[in-house]
């Protein structure tokens, strides 16, 4: 696995200096299974079943695997330009018809920039708008003009939203027809292009609003949401080396919040840690603190996610390592804190 | 009734028989007096509010309820309705008197505007209100919406209409100007906006807080079927609207009516003070404006 051999600081003089582009159209590691735009041909699939179902985009069809369905439904489908403002609040028109769209632009746009079209003219009325969102998190290394760091800190604040941090192709086939089915509005952190198939060999189905346990483990226990998910399996197979058991708690529906699921398994005398691909300020961390608080469980959680911080431009690998998100630096975490 | 025919025999695409004819005037200048009434009622109520914006606008409420919705007072969501969407959300005091002349909202019920537990909020928002299509309020919304609206009925076949009315303030928001793109990229032929166009935002004149103008050569030059007239006369709105109507297909112009109105109209007391955003009124003037504004209205209809 390319993260745990190829970013130790120490090894990074003497190499070539990673490219930002390399990662631009996937995060996959190299020679890992993935499955080509699994929103776009998701998206189509429901359609076929609901023809209610359109799509618009801002001029990003193309980086979110909305030309999928495009392609299939031209005339289902909307262009709105570069106008964030007008995809949402066009959108949230075209729900007040009757009509179940799904907009995507990236999730900067979309929480940043339009939030409050989303807010007043989407779940206020509750209506059946999906938001799509591309690049959560660190995703991409353009740095923070693209780099949602803290979505879902903005999003958790909006009543009525349904929030999905899915983790791989997997749970996006899945979680698109229940979001279409889904009454009030939703968003969703796309993972576009090549995105990994990791969820198959655990007899997993997706369900919104569930946490499901991946695998049980004695030591410790990962509640993790969207690609973290990935990294806390493989960190748990790596940390098996060193004759650790990892329970792994797969939470791709932030809110509403599987607290339910997710207390059973913390109020253990497990190690727990929480992985996110987000901003450690108002993501899953502060979900389930917040959880844990409320049910008056007198629980220490250790956060895994990004700092609070602009973070840097460059290639992803070398940004996870930095920031914490590799299977090399989650290790290292656990290690130290097991003592 | 001469509006039945109208609001029922407007096929799509197709020139309207209409005139403006002295019943059509009659109708609807009486409607706009009544509205103005509803609006200094529930202004009483209040001791304030935007009654200033509600006078101003009596006279395209009453023209776009009376004259050119197509909608069943009884079942405010039946499906082929035409779309009536206030993005000001503080005209809602206007908007409910319209409601209240369309049958939509009983009369009575207008006392309790912006009351607690009332269906009638200070700024209006549609999960309260029968009739009221989107919650204003933010500006800039309602064109963004009316886009997706329009998009929609068109999608699904329908041939109603989707009216969005905003303010010139408005105009100041970049949203609003996405809207007026999109709406011409994608030739929403049965959109018509209504701006109305007092001159005046929350700090002050328009052209103080941020200049608009040139109004009309900014839809022009966006694609729009642009019209402007005097909001303030009757015959002038209706002559508007027909054109609007005459050209409205589901693939075509989206048509703008910039209506220029004056804060305050109908009751001299009010149209003579100095304009303001929120309109101070003592409580012993009510009576006078109600008075001044009969006076106006019946020495306009005798004369």
């Amino acid at each position: 696995m390319s993260t745990t051999t190829e970013a130790p600081d120490t090894a990074a003089a003497a190499k070539p200096k990673l490219k930002t582009s390399a990662m631009i159209a996937s995060f996959a590691d190299p020679g890992q299974k993935t499955s080509n735009a699994p929103f776009g041909h998701a998206l189509v699939k429901a359609a076929q079943e609901n023809d209610k179902i359109v799509g618009l985009t801002a001029d990003l069809g193309k980086y979110t695997d909305m030309h999928i369905f495009a392609q299939a439904y031209p005339e289902r489908f909307f262009q709105m330009g570069m106008a964030e403002q007008l995809l949402f609040g066009a959108a949230a028109g075209l729900a007040e018809t009757g009509l179940v769209p799904f907009a995507s632009t990236y999730s900067v746009f979309a929480a940043r920039r339009a939030y409050d079209f989303l807010c007043l003219d989407a779940a206020e009325p509750n209506l059946n708008v999906n938001i799509v969102g591309g690049l959560p998190g660190l995703t991409t290394g353009y740095g923070p003009s693209h780099q949602a760091t803290e979505d879902m800190a903005i999003f958790r604040g909006m009543p009525n939203l349904t929030i999905v941090d899915p983790c791989d192709s997997i749970d996006i086939e899945q979680a698109v027809p229940q979001l279409a089915a889904s009454e009030g509005p939703t968003y969703l952190r796309l993972l576009r292009g090549n995105v990994p198939t990791v969820l198959d060999g655990y007899g997993y189905t997706f369900e919104l609003g569930k946490a499901k346990v991946l695998r049980g483990g004695n030591d410790v226990v990962f509640i993790s949401s969207g690609l973290m998910t990935m990294r806390a399996l493989q960190a748990a197979k790596a940390l098996a080396a060193h004759n650790v058991d990892v329970a792994v708690v797969h939470t791709p529906t932030i809110k509403p919040f599987d607290a339910e699921t997710v207390l059973k398994e913390i109020n253990t005398d497990r190690l727990a840690v929480t992985l996110e691909n987000h901003s450690v300020v108002g993501g899953l961390f502060e979900t389930v603190a917040s959880a844990v608080v409320t049910a008056g469980a007198g629980k220490r959680v250790v956060p895994i996610g990004l700092p609070d911080q602009f973070l840097d431009a460059g290639a992803l690998p070398t940004l996870h390592e930095r920031y914490g998100l590799s299977v090399d630096r989650i290790v290292a975490k656990v290690l130290a804190e097991l003592g | 009734m001469p509006t039945d025919t109208v609001q029922d025999a407007a096929p799509q695409g197709q020139t309207l028989q209409t005139a403006v004819t002295p019943e059509r005037l009659e109708k609807i200048s009486a409607a706009a007096y009544r509205i103005r009434h509803h609006a200094l009622n529930m202004g009483e109520v209040q001791g304030q509010g935007y009654v200033g914006q509600a006078l101003g606008a009596a006279d395209m409420l009453a023209t776009v309820y009376g004259d050119q919705l197509n909608f069943r007072a009884g079942d405010p969501h039946w499906e082929a309705r035409d779309r009536f969407l206030l993005s000001t959300g503080h005209y809602a005091i206007g908007h409910y008197a319209a409601l209240a002349e369309a049958g939509i909202v009983p009369v009575e019920e207008l006392e309790t505007y912006g009351s607690d537990d009332s269906r009638l909020p200070m700024s209006g928002m549609s999960t309260y209100t029968p009739g009221m299509e989107i919650s204003g309020g933010s500006l800039g919304h309602g064109l963004t919406i009316a886009v997706g609206m329009a998009l929609g009925l068109r999608y699904q076949g329908s041939s109603a209409r989707v009216f969005n009315f905003l303010s010139d303030g408005e105009l100041d928001e970049g949203s609003t100007w996405e809207a007026a793109m999109g709406a011409h990229h994608h030739q929403l032929g049965n959109l018509t906006a209504m701006v109305d166009i007092n001159a005046l935002q929350a700090d002050g004149k328009t052209d103080t807080v941020l200049r608009t103008e040139p109004v009309t050569e900014k839809w022009e030059s966006f694609g729009w079927y642009t019209q402007r007239v005097d909001g303030n006369d009757v015959g002038a709105l209706l002559a508007a609207f027909d054109n609007a109507a005459a050209q409205a297909a589901a693939v075509g112009r989206p048509s703008v009516i910039l209506c220029d109105t004056k804060v305050g109209r109908g009751v001299p007391l009010l149209e003579n003070r100095e304009k303001a955003h929120f309109m101070r009124i003592e409580e012993n003037e009510w009576q006078t404006c109600r008075e001044q504004l009969t006076a106006g209205y019946e020495g306009k209809a005798s004369a």
